[in-house]
């Protein structure tokens, strides 16, 4: 127990000591501490929100919080509990705007056709979508390719595909972004 | 965005910055500032012409006492709310100063029943207090608006709430100082009612008025930095 005691004791002391030089502009010190704190701060998101599907984001938030208002941190008192102050606001936040966009949001067990479904359209309509789409896949980088044809194709989860890539989950949620924008300016570009 | 590459983007961007200071060292800046734009306002209007008088009366001399104390020590409180796990008692702290401005207002009412029966209870409509103290006390919100801003949104509708008290009461002290209003009654519901209200109304747009950098907003003012 006092063992525990101390580590956190340490941790406390030394979170105090770079926070100070944060301020004072030492970027080296303000890496290390934010680096420290992200471990730190995904496990509370989790703990605090077990149903967040964007924890990564949650935690994102939190630090560029933490960079915002690291003038309010006053050096002559404790560290965590000004971390956590601002972790605890921050996953609250989170929730609400998700429970917000949830709430204009309705869950359906079958979609309605509609006329950008494959259904409502000819046979002619569709295969020129598919046609469309697969040109505008054809000009991604094959990294971003793949990603896009494991997640969005065959319907792998994150973790999935960053097993069968070998790339991390991060590194393949950034492939799709930029592979989808890319396919959005060619499908303009096709028209 | 990977967290790596966040976590290098913020260190890149860490100017030195000087932390605030103390909630209440900052209440004593703004209320000192605010109190020489209240004295140039009470100027201009004059000051009521039986003040010496009134001073003496320790229920008037209260009364102006806890309006002008719920104002340094509500300030005082917003700065606190926007500063992460700062004790809650301290946001509290205006609270008990409001209670003795309203309970001095209810003495100087059962005083009225005394000299003039209930008749003394019958208040005559004084509007103009509410457009008076919301005019008046602009400035010294504006100027607390922008000091709370520099703090954290952990509790927007509490800083709000506060700054808005502590301008209002600050303004409702400088009507008192200049208008020979003395029907308790009056003072109470249309002076102390009008801060009350205006207090509410502006607590109501915390969240409109501080909130959160968001992370696409703070990496586009890096960008915007570097251009």
């Amino acid at each position: 127990m006092s063992e525990l005691s101390d580590t956190s004791n340490d941790r406390e002391s030394r979170w105090r000591a770079l926070m100070a030089s944060a301020q004072d502009g030492d970027h080296a010190a303000y890496g290390e501490l934010l680096s420290d704190l992200f471990p730190v701060l995904l496990r509370f998101v989790v703990r605090k929100w077990p149903n967040a599907h964007d924890t990564e984001d949650v935690v994102q938030e939190i630090l560029v919080s933490i960079h915002t208002v690291r003038q309010t941190y006053d050096r002559r008192r404790p560290f965590t509990p000004w971390l956590m102050t601002i972790a605890a606001r921050r996953v609250a936040d989170a929730a609400r705007s998700r429970y917000a966009r949830g709430a204009n949001e309705t869950t359906v067990d079958v979609l309605p056709e509609t006329f950008d479904g494959d259904g409502a359209k000819s046979e002619q309509e569709t295969r020129d979508d598919r046609e469309a789409l697969r040109r505008a896949m054809a000009i991604l980088p094959a990294s971003q390719r793949q990603a896009i044809e494991l997640i969005k194709i065959q319907g792998l989860s994150l973790d999935e595909a960053s097993q069968v890539t070998g790339k991390s989950v991060g590194a393949l949620k950034v492939g799709i972004h930029r592979a989808i924008k890319a396919m959005r300016q060619a499908l303009e570009r096709i028209g | 965005m990977l967290n790596q590459d966040l976590i290098e983007t913020l260190t890149d961007n860490c100017a030195p910055i000087r932390p605030l200071p103390h909630p209440a060292w900052r209440a004593l800046v703004w209320f000192a500032v605010s109190l020489c734009y209240v004295a140039i306002v009470v100027a201009v209007m004059g000051v009521r012409p039986d003040f010496v008088a009134k001073i003496a009366d320790p229920q008037f001399a209260t009364e102006l006492a806890a309006a002008f104390l719920t104002s340094v020590v509500a300030a005082a409180g917003a700065f606190s709310a926007g500063c992460p796990a700062r004790p809650i008692w301290e946001r509290l702290a205006a609270g008990l100063f409001f209670l003795l401005w309203a309970g001095a207002l209810v003495v100087g009412c059962w005083r009225d029943v005394d000299a003039f029966g209930v008749s003394g209870l019958l208040s005559h409509s004084d509007i103009y207090c509410l457009p008076a103290i919301l005019a008046i006390s602009i400035p010294a919100a504006v100027l607390i608006l922008s000091m709370v801003k520099r703090g954290a949104p952990i509790a927007p509708f509490v800083t709000i709430g506060l700054a808005a008290l502590a301008s209002t009461a600050l303004a409702a002290a400088a009507l008192r100082l200049s208008f020979r209003q003395d029907a308790a009654v009056s003072v109470c519901i249309w002076q102390f009612g009008s801060v009350v209200l205006l207090t509410g109304i502006a607590s109501l747009f915390g969240r409109a008025l501080l909130h959160w950098t968001r992370r696409d907003e703070l990496m586009a003012s890096f960008q915007a930095d570097r251009r």
